[in-house]
């Protein structure tokens, strides 16, 4: 299946019942899946106006306790996070994609990772963050959404998955999730009192300084949960890696393949690919940084993951950053390339 | 033995209104709780809050709430009632939320016929901000950020919101009441039972707006707002039916629309 509709099908599985789009090019399979299959499921498929009301149909459909998605690409993200930041505000789950593409403004429509700064830093006004998951793989494309349902209710939270165009587009076997058929309780939805309880109210206005401060804490207090218990990341071949690549996503298959090159030539290289971005896998990172000589961070972007990688690292090892940008993809003969040099000077070092 | 004669809606909370003297807000929040109240629905309803104003509405109304970011009610309210399709969903809008950061949440949701009730309350300001220029504000008329008057030559004209949504097909009834007389009270609350009335019927989508008034922010008391109301805002904004698709001898937005259709084609008498 194409990862677009593997997803698509996989939030169906899961439970999902209620998918707000907007057309935007590479996610336009996801969004045309699931206007195909969502009548078939006794589901709601609604072609929203803008990305800005698709994310807040989803902020509605939430709100009655239903298990609601939206998908887009980044400048469509860019418009949803006024929405993702009043879900959060309003503890509200709910599941959101982004098949990212370059930028900054328009940018192109080839795959790019340079959302990153804005999926783990700054979706939206306000102190939250997201969960994040960063899938690989069509089929992880699958296992992950069926996932970010669970986190999304477990925690209260919007959960984002960042795929990149390459995995919407690419096509792979896949194994589907059986059919979810029990969900968590919601007692706080809006689904009318029927005299039974007092009204229910969803919402994220607190006028008292100090009330407001109280709904932060207790978030922050989630987020720590979050941070001990689902910081999740891939280790490839680095139980004795003297230079650890970190990269996840599309970039992290290019690097694999790299890695294994390293390895043919000599050279002491191994892979940790962070699954959730936010949490990110600090642990997996520090623990590998303690036996790496040096740390080589591959990025489709500028630099933006880097800089949580340099935060863990903390000085102990140098860290480099290898990128393409624009929706060029790296190619693993030019990052075996920045490793091959990072080898030589490591023994250059040595001498 | 006394007898009660008056007292507060069921569907009313007992929290205290945040509006200014004279503010007819506290009216109109009256006459959706009585609605609730009389066709029995408070616990099968679900209401929009906007941002502006009315923000605190989800603290006064009984039914369960929901608070909607700045123009995106009709979104939310459209989700919740493809969510609940059994509930009743209204939202509550002011002018700035509807017209003007939300234009194309209201036009949509209302040629799709979402089957919810949008209460506007159309008083011509932003008033929780403290009196900027709506999209609703009068020609000439002086405001925070149109400190001459409103010059349409830069500011343009304002929007008569029901009149525009009229000409769309997912309209079932869209009126103008206002509250400025017992009469006209009751005339609006005769308006509003209607929307109610025809979302439960399932005919289409409802609008009632509601010319409103907001003495603090045109810096008038409340009987000369009232007054200024009848002398400026009535004549831009004249009460009445633009559209109610059952008086026009439909059963609902589907069958009005094809008939319609069928007009312009001129396939046919209708």
């Amino acid at each position: 299946m194409k990862g677009n509709e593997a997803l698509a099908e996989a939030a169906i599985r899961a439970g999902c019942r209620f998918f707000f789009g907007y057309p935007i090019t590479p996610q336009t399979e996801l969004a045309a899946y699931m206007a195909k299959r969502m009548p078939k499921e006794g589901g709601v498929y609604l072609q929203a106006e803008s990305e800005i009301a698709a994310i807040n149909m989803v902020y509605g459909a939430s709100a009655a306790g239903k298990r609601a998605m939206t998908s887009s690409s980044s400048p469509g993200i860019s418009l949803k996070g006024e929405g993702i930041s009043y879900m959060a505000g309003a503890d509200l789950p709910g599941v959101i994609i982004n098949v990212q593409r370059g930028g900054p403004g328009l940018g192109g429509i080839q795959p790019s990772q340079s959302d990153y700064f804005q999926a783990t830093r700054a979706t939206g006004h306000g102190d939250f963050h997201l969960i994040v998951l960063a899938p690989s793989t069509v089929q992880e494309m699958t296992d992950y959404v069926f996932r970010a349902f669970d986190l999304a209710d477990e925690y209260r939270t919007p959960v984002m998955i960042l795929a990149d165009g390459m995995l919407g587009q690419m096509m792979e076997p896949v194994v589907l999730p059986e059919p979810k058929t029990e969900f968590p309780a919601k007692p706080w939805a809006v689904t009318g009192h029927k005299g039974q309880r007092t009204h229910n109210i969803v919402n994220s206005l607190h006028l008292k300084p100090e009330r407001l401060e109280e709904t932060n804490v207790e978030r922050y207090q989630r987020y720590d949960r979050i941070k001990a218990t689902e910081q999740l990341a891939e280790e490839y071949r680095v139980e004795d890696a003297e230079i650890v690549v970190v990269a996840f996503g599309a970039s992290s298959r290019i690097v694999r393949s790299a890695v294994n090159k390293a390895r043919e030539k000599g050279i002491k290289a191994g892979l940790i690919r962070p699954i959730t971005l936010w949490p990110f896998p600090a642990d997996a990172i520090s623990a590998a940084t303690d036996r790496a000589k040096a740390i080589l961070t591959v990025e489709m972007n500028m630099g933006q993951m880097v800089d949580d990688v340099r935060l863990v690292v903390c000085g102990r090892v140098p860290v480099e950053f290898f990128g393409r940008a624009g929706g060029i993809i790296p190619t693993p003969a030019e990052t075996l390339a920045v490793i091959e040099r990072i080898a030589a000077s490591l023994e250059g070092g040595a001498r | 033995m006394s007898k009660i004669v008056f007292e507060r809606p069921h569907s009313l909370t007992d929290a205290q209104f945040s509006y200014c003297p004279g503010c007819t807000h506290g009216i109109v929040h009256r006459l959706v709780a009585e609605t609730m109240d009389e066709l029995g629905i408070e616990g099968t309803t679900v209401g929009v809050a906007p941002v502006g104003c009315s923000v605190l509405a989800y603290e006064f109304f009984g039914c369960d709430m929901v608070q909607a970011a700045h123009g995106r009610a009709p979104a939310v309210a459209t989700a919740l009632k493809r969510a609940l399709p059994e509930n009743v969903v209204f939202a509550y809008q002011g002018d700035g939320d509807l017209a003007s950061i939300g234009m194309a949440e209201t036009v949509h949701a209302a040629t799709r016929g979402e089957k919810i009730t949008i209460i506007f309350i159309n008083n011509a300001i932003y008033g929780m901000t403290g009196g900027q220029l709506a999209p609703t504000s009068l020609p000439d008329q002086v405001t925070q950020t149109s400190p001459y008057g409103r010059d349409v030559n830069e500011a343009g004209f304002p929007i008569r919101v029901v009149e525009m949504l009229s000409t769309l097909d997912g309209v079932a009834l869209a009126q103008r009441v206002t509250v400025d007389t017992p009469k006209n009270v009751r005339a609006a609350k005769r308006a509003i039972k209607k929307a109610f009335e025809y979302q439960v019927e399932g005919v289409g989508y409802t609008i009632i707006e509601v010319v409103s008034t907001c003495p603090t922010n045109w810096g008038l008391s409340p009987v000369d707002a009232l007054q200024w109301l009848r002398d400026n805002m009535l004549p831009y904004y004249p009460p009445g039916v633009y559209k109610d698709v059952k008086a026009d001898g439909f059963a609902n937005v589907a069958e009005a629309a094809a008939a319609r259709a069928l007009e312009l084609a001129g396939g046919g008498e209708v």
